[in-house]
């Protein structure tokens, strides 16, 4: 197997008496949907934000692409091709959807430190962002303010703003969090074409979404990883049984 | 003859106002030192005119890199902290600049210091004249609200604006906040000292007076009554606020007391400012 | 203000501007250890000041610019009353409960419809507040100044070590300000109100979710902060010129001190009001002899004056530069624990 695209060795983060990553470690190769699923409290969304550099690890290494990311500032990763959506919806809520999405795309088409031109009627921004909305079918509601958007756009937004950023790897945080059910079906559907092009780490809770797209799953219980395998192996696996005892038929429910 | 230096007093304030506007209106930093821009301008000129140096095309570069220093080393250390503490840090520093001033013994100390001839722009124009000198600082005027106007539609000012609107999103699609936000501090610092520069030409004098923490809150006052992060806010803030003070004080003795407990009020009910209050008007 | 103050001290020490050869160690150490001793009277006004604020800010999360005008108005309630009744003491009592009084009509009046609102909106209502409370000083009392003499027995010098004198008055509000800053030690990590506003601190809603008058405790802490602006505004007084916009400049070092000991901590404004206190009236009196022994005296005194008062801004700069969130953070613990539950 070639080198891992992502690579995290040995992550500790503590928040007081709270070990909150406990030794993570954890290889993500190139072009795989990787899960990571774990009860409340596991320390997922913690985990994601020493990967994406909003929060600092302990000790331990980071490595994308092979190259040591560990103390990188969180704009340093974007750049670097590292791309998140936020459990919260985390939007710019007085910018129209399409500013949003330029926003994003502006951020990877060099520094910008261009004081002059009109940023909107620059047509390299504005494609870009119209083909990111295209992806995740908001291309009708570019002008409209995000604050408008329905929470489901609202968590296509999140998409389409990560991957107008061109990432190789995209951090996704639960984004089913606070769907119906016919919203959750065409976000697993959006997913399932995204990982064609790009890999994914996908924290999530909602398992059937997680067994029907994962290539690999990782599972985290009290910060550390308990069971890093592929979906059939994960069923199987006593460790996890026993972690998610009160949600066992959750997992075996997929037999 | 007092209505043009009033008007000529007004475009200035004004100026300074839309200033400070980039950086609290568009992007959401609350600078409340900002009058010191105003005094290092002044004193930029006021400096150079005392020590033989009376070249508008000297004096007015000066003023403007003065403040544009100041407010890197200003702005690279209040940008550390956010919120409540970057108000009070901005006030503290403002502060020290105005003591600083204040300890000038051979430029005035505290009495201020006399500008005895007006910056000279040669044949150019003549600052001396009062129409003339008008014209010139509506021209200014204009020119910083152009300025204003393409810098906040621009890339960077999409990226002030995004990080004014959400910081932690803005640096997971890439950006290097702090950076941007001190070029715009600069930016409108070196504005602000513009007006600076301006102002002691139209008053003759300057003195630490003008850097004084009441006139950052004034100008905050301007900006705010008017409404933030629109472009004309400050135009319509600080005419409104400052005629106030005019008609006030005519009326008055003790104009203040009116004017404390009317900004009292337009907190309370007023949100958005004038601008605001127009536009609520015409969405009926 | 803090002009004056360092005019008051230059004052006292002016022998020691033109160093006499004659000048041996012992006067030299009198000098410092009376200095010292400015600057801790001085540091715990200041802290008097800042903790009204701190309190407020950390409980309401209300930026109350005006209270500096509570100070001042502390001043010249003082001045009145003590002029009226011609006894310090009863003078100065009735002005603390007249300013006490302000802070709570003040709070119930305005300050109160204040709360939950931007940190914009606070200043610039309580700006106009200063506006308000200076114009109105202006109208009552004019725009001189008033003096608020001090009585006999309290202008002698007292002995602190055997052949040390200070003056009897700052000693006393050396031991007023240490006793009240005990009793709001005391006050607020003790007793069952304390731990409401340590509550409070560091989480608004829980108080709340206990069923408590979150408006009458408001009240409560505003109107002790009063007292408490009003209590260093009286004893000031005495020392300098009773005047308008006295407030506004210790107000602004009352921010320094907040933002080297951290918002919301008393312990970290008592610590920092001390260190300031100290470092302005040491620096004041200090760094223009030091500055003469290094430069020619003419550039020594130019710089001096702007130098030494610029001090304690660049201590601040220095603390923000090293420790943004201050030197002891309130709420440290909490905020940690806060970014841990949000990141789960």
């Amino acid at each position: 197997m070639a080198d891992p695209l992502l690579r995290v060795e040995n992550l500790v983060r503590r928040f007081g008496g709270i070990v909150a990553t406990d030794h993570v470690s954890l290889d993500v190769a190139q072009g795989e949907l990787h899960a990571i699923i774990g009860p409340n409290g596991a320390g997922k969304t913690t985990l994601i934000s020493q990967l994406t550099g909003h929060l600092t690890p302990d000790s331990g290494s980071i490595y994308l692409g092979g190259r040591d990311i560990s103390h990188l500032a969180a704009y340093r990763r974007s750049a670097l091709g590292l791309a998140r959506s936020f459990q919260i919806t985390s939007l710019l809520l007085d910018f129209t959807v399409a500013d949003n999405v330029a926003l994003a795309a502006q951020a990877h088409a060099g520094h910008s430190f261009s004081f002059w031109r009109n940023a909107r009627k620059e047509s390299a921004l504005r494609t870009a962002a119209q083909a990111a909305l295209e992806r995740v079918g908001l291309a009708h509601r570019g002008g409209v303010l995000v604050s408008r958007l329905s929470h489901g756009e609202q968590r296509e937004l999140e998409l389409a703003v990560a991957l107008a950023t061109k990432p190789q790897l995209l951090l996704l945080d639960e984004p089913m969090a606070g769907l119906g059910v016919t919203e959750s079906a065409r976000m697993v559907k959006l997913l399932q074409e995204l990982r064609k092009e790009v890999t994914i780490v996908l924290v999530e809770h909602d398992m059937d979404a997680v067994f029907a797209l994962a290539d690999r799953i990782s599972v985290l219980v009290y910060g550390r990883v308990i069971a890093s395998d592929v979906p059939s192996a994960i069923r199987q696996n006593e460790d996890v049984k026993r972690a998610y005892l009160g949600d066992q038929q959750v997992v075996t429910a997929h037999v | 003859m007092f209505v043009l230096t009033l008007f000529t007093r007004i475009v200035i304030l004004v100026l300074a106002a839309a200033s400070l506007n980039l950086i609290m209106g568009y992007g959401g930093m609350m600078s409340f030192g900002h009058a010191a821009y105003l005094g290092i301008g002044g004193y930029a000129v006021g400096i150079l005119a005392q020590e033989g140096f009376g070249s508008g095309f000297l004096q007015f570069p000066v003023a403007l890199a003065a403040s544009a220093i100041y407010a890197l080393v200003i702005g690279a250390l209040s940008l550390r902290t956010r919120g409540v503490y970057f108000i009070m840090i901005t006030l503290a520093f403002a502060q020290m600049a105005y003591y600083v001033a204040s300890g000038l013994a051979r430029y005035g100390g505290d009495d201020g210091l006399t500008v005895y001839k007006r910056s000279d722009f040669g044949g150019l124009i003549n600052l001396s004249n009062r129409t003339q000198f008008y014209y010139l600082c509506l021209a200014c005027l204009l020119g910083v609200v152009f300025l204003i106007w393409r810098i906040v539609n621009s890339r960077f000012g999409m990226v002030v604006q995004g990080l004014r609107s959400n910081e932690q999103r803005m640096q997971a699609i890439g950006f290097p906040a702090k950076r941007y936000k001190l070029v715009c501090f600069v930016i409108s610092g070196t504005l602000c000292g513009l007006a600076g520069a301006l102002l002691a030409n139209n008053t003759d004098f300057v003195s630490p007076a003008v850097m004084y923490w009441t006139r950052s809150g004034d100008l905050m006052v301007m900006v705010i009554l008017g409404g933030m992060g629109v472009l004309f806010g400050p135009v319509v803030g600080a005419v409104a606020y400052l005629l106030l003070e005019e008609l006030l004080s005519q009326v008055t003795e003790y104009w203040a007391l009116i004017m404390g407990p009317l900004l009292l009020l337009v907190v309370l009910f007023g949100r958005g400012g004038i601008m605001g209050l127009l536009g609520r008007l015409n969405r009926g | 203000m803090v002009r004056s103050v360092s005019n008051h001290v230059a004052r006292s020490i002016l022998s020691c501007d033109t160093p006499q050869p004659e000048h041996d160690l012992r006067t030299r150490m009198l000098l410092v250890v009376e200095q010292f001793l400015n600057g801790l009277q001085f540091g715990l006004l200041l802290f008097l000041l800042a903790a009204g604020l701190t309190l407020v800010f950390g409980i309401m999360d209300l930026v109350n610019l005006a209270h500096g005008s509570l100070y001042m108005m502390g001043a010249y309630f003082a001045a009145t009353f003590v002029a009226w009744t011609g006894n310090f003491l009863l003078g100065a009592v009735l002005a603390l409960a007249a300013t006490l009084l302000l802070g709570i009509v003040l709070e119930f009046t305005t300050l109160r419809h204040l709360y939950g609102r931007d940190h914009l909106d606070h200043v610039l209502a309580t700006f106009g507040l200063i506006l308000f409370f200076n114009e109105a000083v202006r109208l009552i009392w004019g725009p001189a100044g008033l003096a608020l003499p001090l009585p006999a027995w309290l202008t002698v010098p007292v002995a602190i070590l055997p052949g040390i004198y200070y003056p009897a008055y700052r000693l006393a509000i050396i031991v007023v300000a240490l006793v009240v800053a005990l009793l709001l030690y005391l006050g607020v990590m003790r007793t069952r109100v304390g731990m409401l506003i340590r509550a409070g601190a560091s989480n608004r809603e829980m108080i709340g979710a206990l069923g408590i008058n979150i408006k009458l405790l408001y009240t409560l802490v505003f109107g002790l902060g009063a007292a408490l602006a009003g209590l260093a505004g009286l004893m000031q007084a005495p020392i300098l010129t009773v005047q308008i916009g006295m407030g506004e400049n210790i107000l602004i070092l009352a921010f320094v001190i907040i933002v080297i000991g951290g918002i919301g901590s008393i312990r970290g404004a008592f610590l920092a009001a001390i260190f300031v206190g100290i470092i302005d009236t040491m620096g004041r009196a200090f760094l223009p002899n030091l500055l003469r022994q290094m430069l020619s005296s003419a550039a020594a005194s130019t710089a001096a004056p702007a130098l030494s008062s610029m001090l304690i801004y660049l201590v601040m700069a220095i603390v923000l530069v090293v420790r943004p969130e201050g030197l002891f953070p309130a709420n440290r613990r909490f905020i940690r624990k806060r970014a841990a539950t949000c990141s789960y």
